[in-house]
């Protein structure tokens, strides 16, 4: 069976124009499978983009692009329950659920499970294939051996795996947003200055070394993850899904390199002398996969 | 006219010593973990061994105490052996509650040891009613350790909307990260606060000084915190570092090197319906467990009473140390 790549969520507070222009050329251009949409980190921005909602779902779904609607990460507020509630219950479209919150709503109906909620072990995923899921998004930093493990038993539970194989990791969710605090501002005052990071605002040591990036209410890693050099393994661990985690720059062009790579058609050395000419400013890691440091870069 | 519902309190234990303290002190319940990677205070020097759960489960219990085993980290798919094994030792033993956090742990307790009671780990971050309820339904929870990132007010509408009881953090250190999905320590160090229950392993911890006194820690390669000789520092963990970005220097960008003390908070969390009161700290010595415990004690038992307590003991406990109330009190924290 062919790998199938996926597009992650937009996981940063773009323009709703930008959003839509992204979606736009996602449907036209990047050869991805599965594109998930959806406000993942902060539910004060999903009323932001759902102007240009509809019109991108009709372009992705004319392109024949299977559509997730991913849940939000940390629901506590009235707002975020209400939110999770909209979105997973949904009945027209398949839900990626992104914290315990929106479970119930999926329940005996086929679901996928997103990278926020744990599944690092077989009774864990188990329980999901049990209770309907079809897709399970694994953390990122799951080491390789736990990938290995958890192939084989999704393969017997007809589930699908997915394992991130590009972009920031998302490191940290928290109650408080970090983008609004860098400003003076809180969560409720944050006048959406997150805005302003296209792909999160860089934190560095006190020492000058940038370390990690900070989106609303998550912390990302500063690296970039690349598994260009882990496709084949994966593939031998028979891993059906590949998930791209959305930049502002290069996206498209990663996707491609990336469907190359998959078939066969380039090498791993090739891709990433490829991707590094057009990604964001930030080095590539996989040092989770390799259960080391999650910074860490080991080359492919 | 009823009396005021007395809640318990729930203290920590790093070792049998500190657990027999704790007990000694008037808690009502103690919580500790078996040595290893099962639970989410993996230390060095830390924990029980299944013989010392045993001999610390009788003292409790035949001190009016109940003891609650935590299993409360995740593990990955090949090693879910070392937990089951864990839960398995718990329940033999007769702990009064297991703390879970892994969906899979809990669906393997429920499943094989269907009569022994289920709290859920603060660590699994259930902390919607939606959630909660879930946890619930699949597993029988009696009890949820709430996240530290709900206000009194929100507390009091999960507790109106969920089955089982409410535990909540009141005293000690509180990360600032959704527990349970934290992986922050281990981008830097490789260590997994999740999955090999340790946050900031000691082991990484660095600490260089400089010609004028300076200290700068260190967690892996990563400075996450630079100060003088005079300035007081709590354990080091990236959540309550200084850090630099492009709109501000030198900044604590996620959180002050506070710790929590919600004694002023104490009847309105009670009000809310929270059963029982959680305190931080199984690696705190025995002199603090003895104290923070006592203290804890006589303020629970003069609110139960009617009586307007003394709160300042408590809060000299932290006196010299920056506190504050987290998100509990309201939403400007966040």
């Amino acid at each position: 069976m062919q790998s199938k790549l996926s597009l992650g969520p937009v996981l940063f507070n773009w323009s709703p124009e930008q959003w839509r222009d992204f979606y736009f050329q996602v449907a036209d251009e990047a050869p991805v499978d599965t594109v998930y949409i959806g406000e993942v980190i902060c539910s004060k921005r999903a009323p932001l983009f759902e102007p240009v909602l509809e019109e991108v779902v009709t372009r992705l779904t004319e392109a024949g692009k299977q559509l997730i609607f991913s849940t939000l990460s940390e629901t506590a507020s009235a707002v975020d329950r209400r939110l999770v509630e909209r979105t997973a219950s949904a009945d027209e479209f398949f839900i990626e659920a992104n914290d315990a919150s929106a479970l119930e709503y999926l329940e005996g109906k086929p679901h996928a499970i997103g990278p926020h909620i744990n599944t690092f072990n077989e009774e864990s995923l188990e329980f999901f294939a049990e209770n309907g899921a079809k897709i399970i998004s694994l953390s990122p930093e799951i080491p390789k051996q736990g990938i290995k493990e958890l192939a084989g038993f999704a393969e017997k539970l007809d589930i699908e795996l997915e394992v991130q194989i590009y972009g920031r990791m998302g490191l940290a969710l928290s109650a408080r947003c970090y983008s609004a605090r860098a400003h003076n501002r809180t969560k409720d005052t944050c006048q959406f200055i997150c805005d302003k990071d296209l792909d999160g605002m860089v934190i560095e040591t006190m020492e000058g070394r940038p370390f990690l990036a900070i989106n609303g209410i998550q912390t990302m890693s500063y690296s970039c993850l690349n598994l260009a050099g882990e496709i084949s393994e994966l593939q031998n661990m028979g891993i059906p899904r590949y998930r791209i985690s959305p930049h502002s720059i290069g996206t498209i062009e990663t996707c491609k390199t990336f469907r190359d790579l998959l078939d066969g058609k380039t090498s791993p050395e090739k891709a990433v002398e490829e991707m590094k000419q057009n990604t964001i400013d930030a080095p590539f890691s996989n040092g989770f996969y390799h259960d080391k440091s999650g910074y860490d870069w080991q080359q492919a | 006219m009823t009396e005021p519902f007395k809640p318990e309190l729930v203290c920590p234990a790093g070792t049998p010593a500190s657990l027999r303290t704790a007990v000694d002190a008037g808690a009502d319940a103690i919580y500790c973990g078996f040595q290893g990677p099962t639970n989410a205070r993996n230390f060095p020097g830390l924990n029980f061994t299944p013989e010392e759960m045993e001999q610390s489960a009788r003292y409790a219990q035949d001190h009016g105490a109940k003891i609650l085993a935590a299993i409360n980290s995740f593990p990955t798919a090949g090693r879910t052996d070392i937990w089951k094994s864990a839960i398995d030792d718990a329940v033999r033993i007769g702990v009064d509650a297991i703390i879970v956090a892994d969906i899979g742990m809990a669906r393997y307790l429920h499943r094989d040891h269907p009569d022994q009671r289920i709290h859920l780990s603060v660590q699994a971050g259930a902390s919607s009613p939606e959630a909660i309820n879930y946890y619930c339904k699949h597993f029988d929870v009696k009890r949820v350790v709430l996240p530290r990132i709900l206000t009194v007010a929100e507390i009091k509408q999960v507790h109106d909307a969920i089955p089982c009881e409410i535990e909540a953090f009141v005293f000690g250190n509180i990360g600032m990260m959704a527990e349970g999905r934290c992986a922050l320590s281990s981008y830097a160090t490789g260590i997994s606060t999740n999955l090999d229950g340790a946050c900031s392993a000691a082991h990484c911890v660095h600490y260089n000084e400089d010609e004028q006194g300076n200290m700068t820690t260190r967690l892996g390669e990563f400075a996450i915190d630079r100060y003088s000789r005079n300035e007081s520092a709590g354990y080091p963990v990236i959540c309550k570092g200084r850090y630099n970005s492009e709109h501000k220097t030198e900044y604590y960008a996620f959180e002050e090197p506070v710790s929590l003390n919600l004694t002023r908070l104490l009847p309105d969390l009670i009000k809310a319906g929270v059963t029982a009161l959680k305190i931080e700290g199984r690696q705190r010595s025995r002199a603090y467990i003895r104290n923070v415990v006592s203290a804890f004690r006589q303020t629970v038992d003069a609110y139960a009473a009617g009586e307007d307590p003394d709160i300042t003991d408590l809060l000299a406990l932290t006196e010299g140390h920056r506190q504050n109330e987290g998100a509990f009190r309201s939403k400007t924290w966040k």
